[in-house]
C-alpha cells in the first residue's frame, strides 16, 4: 500500500491544511455555520467534534474486521451516537452556558459527514495509531477553521474576541454577520481566500 | 392557527436550510440541477413527515415511559436509518419511474442533518403528535424551496463570469446568503 509511506506526521497534518475537512472537502457545513457566532462557540463545538471523531476512530479501527461490510454505516453511526451522547453530557454536565448555546448542534454531530466520513475512508482500513492520528489532524483542522470562521464574525458582528472588547469605540457592529446570512457570506469568502492561498502555494 | 403558524414559521422564517443551517451538504451538493433538486426535495419531504411521526411515537410512547432520554439520540439515528431504508424499499415496489428519478438521494437522506434536526428541534419545543408533523411538513416543504431556487441560480450561473477562486463552493455559500438575506424578509410575517 502506498499509504505506508505516508509518515505519522504527515498523517497529523494532511487534516488540517491539504484534506481540511471543510474548505477542501466541504464536508461537516452545518455546524460550522450554524455555531460560529463567536469563537468560543467555534472552539467548544470544534473541540466536541474533535473529540468525537478521534474516539470513534480507535474504536472502529479496533472493530474494523468484526464488522460486516454489510451493516458497517449503522454501526459507525452507533458508534459515533454513543460518543457524541457522552460528549453531549459532560458538556451539559460542566459547562451549561455552551451547552445552551449550541443547542440541537452538539447531538447533530452524529450526521456530521466528516465524521463518517473519517470512518468510511480511513479508520475502516488503517491500524489504530494511524486512524487516531488522522482523526486528529482532521479534527484539528475543522477545529481551526470553526475558530477562525467564528472570530471573524464576532470581531464584525459584535465587535468582541473570545468575549473581550477588541474593536475601536465608534466601531459600528455588522449586524448582519452574527445573523444567518453572515455565515454563508463569511465561509464563502474564506473558501476563495483558502482556494487563493493555494494556487499561490502550487506556483512556488 | 397555532398549526398554520408552525408551518409558516418552519417553511419560511426558520428556513432549515437558510436560516437554521440544516441539511446543507445536499444544498451545495445536489442543487447544480433542477430536476435533481426537485426529486431531492421530495425525497427529503416525504422521509422528515413519516421520521417527524415515528420519533415523535418513540420519544413519547417508549423512552418517556422508560425513563431513558439518554438513548435519545441512538434510538433516533437508527429509526430514521431504517425509515430510510424502508422508504426506499416501498418506493421500489409501488412506483418504479420515482425510485429511478430520486436514486442515490434516497440513502443520503440518512445522514442529512435536517431529519435529525427536526426531530430533536420537536422533542425540544415539546409539540404534540400533530403539531411535529405539520412541523415536518413545513420543514420539507422549507427545505424543497430552498433547493429549487439555488438550483434555479446554478444553472443561470454557469454562463456568469465568476472570480476564479471563488468558483464551485465559494460562489455557492455568497449565493446562499443573499437568499437568506431575502428570507430575512419573512421574519415579519407573525
Amino acid at each position: 500500500m502506498s499509504q505506508k509511506k505516508v509518515t505519522l506526521f504527515q498523517e497529523f497534518l494532511k487534516g488540517i491544511w491539504k484534506e481540511n475537512p471543510i474548505l477542501v472537502s466541504l464536508l461537516g457545513l452545518c455546524p460550522t455555520l450554524a455555531v460560529t457566532v463567536s469563537a468560543e462557540n467555534g472552539l467548544a463545538m470544534g473541540l466536541a467534534a474533535t473529540f468525537v471523531v478521534a474516539s470513534s476512530s480507535v474504536i472502529v479501527s479496533i472493530l474494523r474486521k468484526i464488522i460486516p461490510s454489510q451493516v458497517r454505516i449503522a454501526s459507525f453511526i452507533v458508534i459515533i451516537a454513543t460518543f457524541v451522547t457522552i460528549a453531549d453530557r459532560f458538556l451539559a454536565a460542566y459547562y451549561p452556558d455552551i451547552s445552551t448555546n449550541l443547542g440541537p448542534f452538539i447531538p447533530l454531530i452524529i450526521v456530521n459527514c466528516m465524521i463518517l466520513g473519517r470512518q468510511e475512508a480511513f479508520a475502516s482500513k488503517n491500524n489504530i495509531g494511524r486512524s487516531f492520528l488522522d482523526a486528529f489532524g482532521v479534527g484539528i483542522g475543522f477545529t481551526v477553521v470553526l475558530v477562525l470562521l467564528g472570530g471573524v464574525r464576532e470581531i464584525l458582528g459584535s465587535g468582541t474576541l473570545f468575549g473581550v472588547e477588541v474593536m475601536w469605540n465608534s466601531f459600528h457592529p455588522w449586524a448582519v454577520m452574527i445573523l444567518p446570512p453572515g455565515a454563508f457570506l463569511a465561509l464563502g469568502l474564506m473558501i476563495g481566500v483558502s482556494n487563493w492561498l493555494n494556487e499561490l502555494g502550487e506556483k512556488k | 392557527m397555532n398549526l398554520i403558524i408552525i408551518f409558516i414559521s418552519a417553511a419560511l422564517i426558520n428556513n432549515f436550510v437558510l436560516m437554521q443551517f440544516l441539511g446543507i451538504c445536499p444544498f451545495v451538493g445536489v442543487s447544480k440541477k433542477m430536476d435533481s433538486a426537485v426529486s431531492m426535495g421530495l425525497a427529503v419531504t416525504f422521509v422528515m413527515v413519516i421520521s417527524a411521526a415515528v420519533t415523535w411515537l418513540i420519544y413519547h410512547l417508549l423512552l418517556v415511559p422508560f425513563d431513558m432520554q439518554i438513548l435519545e439520540y441512538v434510538s433516533f439515528i437508527l429509526v430514521i436509518a431504517s425509515l430510510v431504508q424502508l422508504v426506499e424499499m416501498f418506493i421500489r415496489k409501488v412506483s418504479k419511474p420515482l425510485y429511478d428519478s430520486l436514486g442515490i438521494f434516497l440513502p443520503l437522506i440518512t445522514t442529512n442533518c435536517a431529519i435529525l434536526g427536526l426531530a430533536l428541534i420537536s422533542v425540544l419545543k415539546d409539540y404534540s403528535f400533530i403539531e411535529s408533523v405539520i412541523f415536518g411538513v413545513g420543514a420539507g416543504v422549507g427545505f424543497t424551496l430552498a433547493l429549487v431556487i439555488m438550483a434555479g441560480i446554478r444553472e443561470e450561473l454557469a454562463l456568469a463570469p465568476v472570480p476564479k477562486h471563488f468558483k464551485g463552493a465559494g460562489i455557492t455559500m455568497i449565493i446562499a446568503g443573499c437568499l437568506g438575506l431575502a428570507f430575512m424578509g419573512f421574519s415579519g410575517l407573525i
